[in-house]
């Protein structure tokens, strides 16, 4: 039975801390149309900053500040933030597919960094002893798992409140305005670079958040948790749950980790371990097939935005006020 | 530093040419950027694999490889046999994925399509042949000297030469075959294509048989030189894209040119700076001509 | 000129969303060896309804008959192997192409002999042209580049051509030698189906003329009829949208 908590703990940990790198690809992708490709880089360069600042030193290797986990978590909301508006600055201004092969390209470097300069990242070891949130109760698995959940639980709350107020305020709307028609919003004078390099570093910020929500309540972080295979689970995520959509970034997290769950189970109960690896990468075909499918099926998503031309032209003909 | 890396990056670049010719291709004809050229490489191998070791033991014979080469006949004849596999598979994946969503009419979320469908076409590599990498032969092959302090073995040569072949064919196809004709049209102007009596579907039928053929071709090339594993294409794709989008997209010796700059650089840029850096030349060589220059070398089109 | 039926138009429908149709049950019809006319305001539908007969715009009903044959349904690639060739407005010559790869591919119908030999009738009909056989399309004038498209459509020796205004963005001068230079082919047997705005030179030239607005018919009369009545005029050249039906004709 305790085993089932603490499953369930971590299953929703995972799946929360999913979709706050959901919540802040929909402020990219969502309400602004920047194709990030590159999810997987930002939640790294959180992780890792966030790690860094909170882990004891180690020999031969950069950072160890011991610093409490708040500013981990804001260190890593910074350095993903200043990367992403780094990586924007430069790029933001190329077109849709252009953009994609970017970030993607960004990413992988990230990555590369990440494995390659032992004496910045821990190489291809990672980082371990990352400081755990209520690391007191650690004794009391029950009570452990209920105080993190509960954490991210509130910190995600927070985030889709905050994401939301944006999306609906006029600077959301000036957001939507650039993505549908760029040289009208222009015409109106918001600059649309501006709004959307605010755009991008905003959501790089989520997806860093993330990236050391997750970090620390694994404990461990290594370059090869931060793999494309990853950026395609989180747009997997945000198209079922439906793009555009913020309760669709927070259910599509929750559905898709769901699933993603359940068919590691079926692969460890179908393989016998020592192939488990193998399963690992039937599973990730499994994944793939499903997104080809919902785009195929139904793009818009579970909770799909609709396209509205105005909140007084619904089915019938009554005449604005 | 001695002038080895022009002839690794020259042996580099013209794989990687081979597969930014497809990837130009498919590109400007289909207009969308399509993540699976990679993986399409890599299944080129494994196709060619399979076969070659199927008719290998389907002989009673022993095979002695041909003449300095690492590799016998039933390699060249599964080579053959698998770039015709592989372009039916980027048909296939047309059929059953992009085609259907090209008439929603939706670039960005074909894009995403290909990106997914990448992922799972390398898994389902790593899940029938796990992710050892493996080899066409264990003919070890050893590197003759060209002149100024140059090394260069039988093998690279030979694809050097095959390289060259498929290039220069593909170039008389696109300039003096109507069907070449009609691909140029078709990547201009599909709507003028139609209303001067092409088959749009016929053409894009063409441009995926034959970019995934030419992915089969690099993909065998890169097996034979380096090793054959399930990322082997994937891993090439960021030098593709530099190389296809530096050539200008749409330009079968833009393409080339890309490959060849892609792979010199690469290599120099190894020999300064060690291999574990390689991919992220390549995209120093993207964003630089994406800032400067985005419509490439020989552009045709934005 | 002949009683002959060669291109017919009956009841179409037809828009680019199956539910929003722009033209609403338009007929026209079109003998051989004439020069028919569409004219009408802007959004009357004169491209969508030429654009429909090419293929390019879905037909939600009515029947497209080229020479007895029912073309309805005949895909867009296809149109040019009945006989009818379109010029479209704008894009018509593939721009990266030369003159000369440009009539090769839209000759490509045709065995390569004959092909040859249309390829230098359209060097004869259009000199210009000649001169810059080598040149890539994108290179040439905007009135070369409309001799180019019309020769691009004549090409395949069609039995009709549909132009949509082949006079935009042409100057005067050049607008009278294009318009002389379709009085020509049709001379040589070319049926020819013309949609523009520039309703003067049009009418000039033209045998009769329809006027559509709002997607439906208006009027149809011959071309000096038209050319010389006040009520025409006002529609067109005053920019009203609606007509009486039925004018007397003189």
């Amino acid at each position: 039975m305790l085993d089932l908590v603490g499953y369930g703990a971590f299953f929703l940990v995972t799946a929360l801390s999913y979709a706050i790198i959901c919540l802040g690809l929909n402020i990219q992708w969502g309400q602004t149309g920047l194709f990030n490709v590159g999810v997987a880089g930002f939640v790294a360069v959180g992780a890792y900053t966030s790690a860094l600042l909170t882990t004891p030193p180690a020999a031969a290797r950069f950072g160890g500040f011991e610093l409490p986990i708040v500013a981990g978590w804001i260190g890593a909301m910074i350095g993903a933030g200043f990367c992403a508006g780094l990586v924007g600055a430069v790029t933001l201004r190329l077109r849709a597919d252009y953009l994609a092969i970017t970030t993607f390209g960004i990413a992988t470097t990230i990555q590369l960094v990440a494995l390659n300069t032992q004496g910045l990242t821990g190489g291809p070891f990672g980082i371990g002893f990352i400081p755990r949130p209520f690391a007191a109760l650690a004794e009391r698995p029950l009570a452990f798992s209920t105080a993190n959940l509960a954490l991210v639980g509130v910190v995600t709350l927070i985030a889709f409140v905050a994401v939301e107020r944006l999306a609906r305020s006029p600077w959301g709307r000036v957001l939507r305005a650039i993505r549908e028609d760029e040289t009208a919003a222009a015409a109106l004078g918001k600059n649309p670079n501006l709004y959307r390099l605010q755009a991008f570093v905003l959501g790089g910020a989520l997806m860093g958040l993330a990236g050391a929500v997750q970090a620390h309540f694994i404990g461990f972080i290594a370059p090869d948790n931060y793999v494309p295979a990853l950026t395609f689970q989180v747009w997997a995520m945000l198209i079922v749950g439906g793009s555009g959509n913020n309760r669709g970034a927070v259910v599509g997290a929750v559905v898709v980790w769901g699933l993603w769950s359940l068919t590691g189970f079926a692969m460890s109960a179908i393989f016998p371990p020592e192939q488990q690896a193998r399963a690992a990468a039937l599973q990730i075909v499994a994944i793939g097939v499903m997104l080809a499918v919902i785009l195929l099926v139904r793009p818009r998503g579970l909770l799909g935005e609709r396209k509205t031309v105005s909140r007084y032209v619904e089915a019938g003909d009554e005449a604005p006020p | 530093m001695t002038l080895q890396f022009l002839a690794d990056g020259l042996v580099m670049g013209a794989m990687t040419g081979l597969g930014a010719i497809g990837l130009t291709l498919t590109y400007s004809i289909l207009r969308f950027a399509n993540f699976t050229h990679g993986d399409l490489i890599s299944w080129g191998a494994y196709f060619t694999l399979v076969l070659a070791t199927l008719i290998g033991a389907a002989l009673t014979h022993d095979l002695q490889p041909l003449g300095p080469f690492s590799f016998g006949w039933p390699v060249v004849v599964a080579g053959v046999l698998a770039m015709l596999l592989t372009g039916l598979l980027a048909l296939l994946l047309d059929y059953v994925l992009f085609g259907r969503l090209r008439r929603r009419g939706n670039a960005i979320v074909m894009v995403i399509a290909s990106f997914g469908a990448s992922l799972a076409l390398r898994s389902l590599l790593e899940f029938m042949f796990t992710s050892e990498p493996t080899y066409f032969s264990r003919e070890l092959q050893i590197a003759f000297p060209v002149g100024a302090g140059i090394r260069i073995t039988p093998d690279q040569l030979c694809m050097l030469g095959l390289a060259g072949v498929l290039v220069v064919a593909m170039h008389l196809l696109l300039t003096r075959s109507h069907i070449g004709r009609a691909m140029r049209a078709v990547s201009e102007n599909p709507a003028l294509a139609r209303v001067v009596g092409i088959d749009v579907a016929a053409v894009i039928r063409t441009t995926w048989l034959i970019g995934g053929a030419l992915a089969c071709a690099a993909g065998v090339m890169l097996g034979l030189t380096v090793q054959i594993r399930p990322y082997m294409g994937f891993d090439l794709l960021l030098p593709l894209f530099a190389a296809a989008i530096l050539g200008g997209i749409g330009s079968v010796p833009g393409a080339i040119a890309g490959g060849l700059i892609v792979g010199i650089a690469e290599s120099a840029g190894v020999q300064l700076i060690g291999a574990n850096y390689r991919a992220a030349i390549a995209f120093l060589l993207l964003i630089a001509v994406l800032l400067v220059k985005p419509t490439g070398l020989f552009g045709v089109r934005d | 000129m002949t009683d002959a039926e060669i291109l017919a138009a009956d009841r179409l429908v037809a828009g680019y969303e199956p539910d929003v149709p722009i033209i609403r049950g338009v007929s026209i019809v079109v003998h051989r060896g004439e020069i028919v006319v569409i004219l009408g305001p802007n959004g009357a539908g004169k491209s969508t309804l030429i654009k429909a007969i090419a293929g390019l715009v879905p037909v939600t009903a009515g029947r497209i008959r080229l020479a007895g044959q029912d073309i309805t349904s005949v895909p867009a690639h296809r149109i040019v192997h009945q006989g009818l060739a379109f010029v479209p407005q704008t894009d018509n010559v593939f721009t990266a192409m030369t003159v000369d790869e440009n009539l090769e591919l839209s000759g490509h119908i045709l065995p390569q002999a004959r092909r040859r030999r249309q390829i230098e009738a359209m060097c004869d009909l259009f000199p210009d042209l000649a001169a810059q056989r080598r040149s890539a399309a994108g290179r040439l004038s905007g009135g070369q580049r409309q001799m180019l498209a019309i020769a691009r459509g004549l090409m395949i020796e069609p039995v009709v051509l549909m132009l949509d205004e082949p006079s935009a963005g042409l100057s005067p001068k050049l607008v009278q030698s294009c318009f002389a230079k379709l009085a020509e082919i049709r001379q040589s047997g070319v049926t020819i189906l013309l949609v523009e705005q520039n309703a003067r030179a049009a009418l000039a030239i033209g045998d009769r003329a329809y006027v559509l607005a709002d997607g439906q018919n208006r009027h149809e009369a011959a071309a000096e009829a038209l050319a010389s009545d006040p009520t025409v005029a006002r529609l067109y050249l005053g920019g009203m949208a609606a007509a009486p039906q039925g004018e007397a004709n003189p």
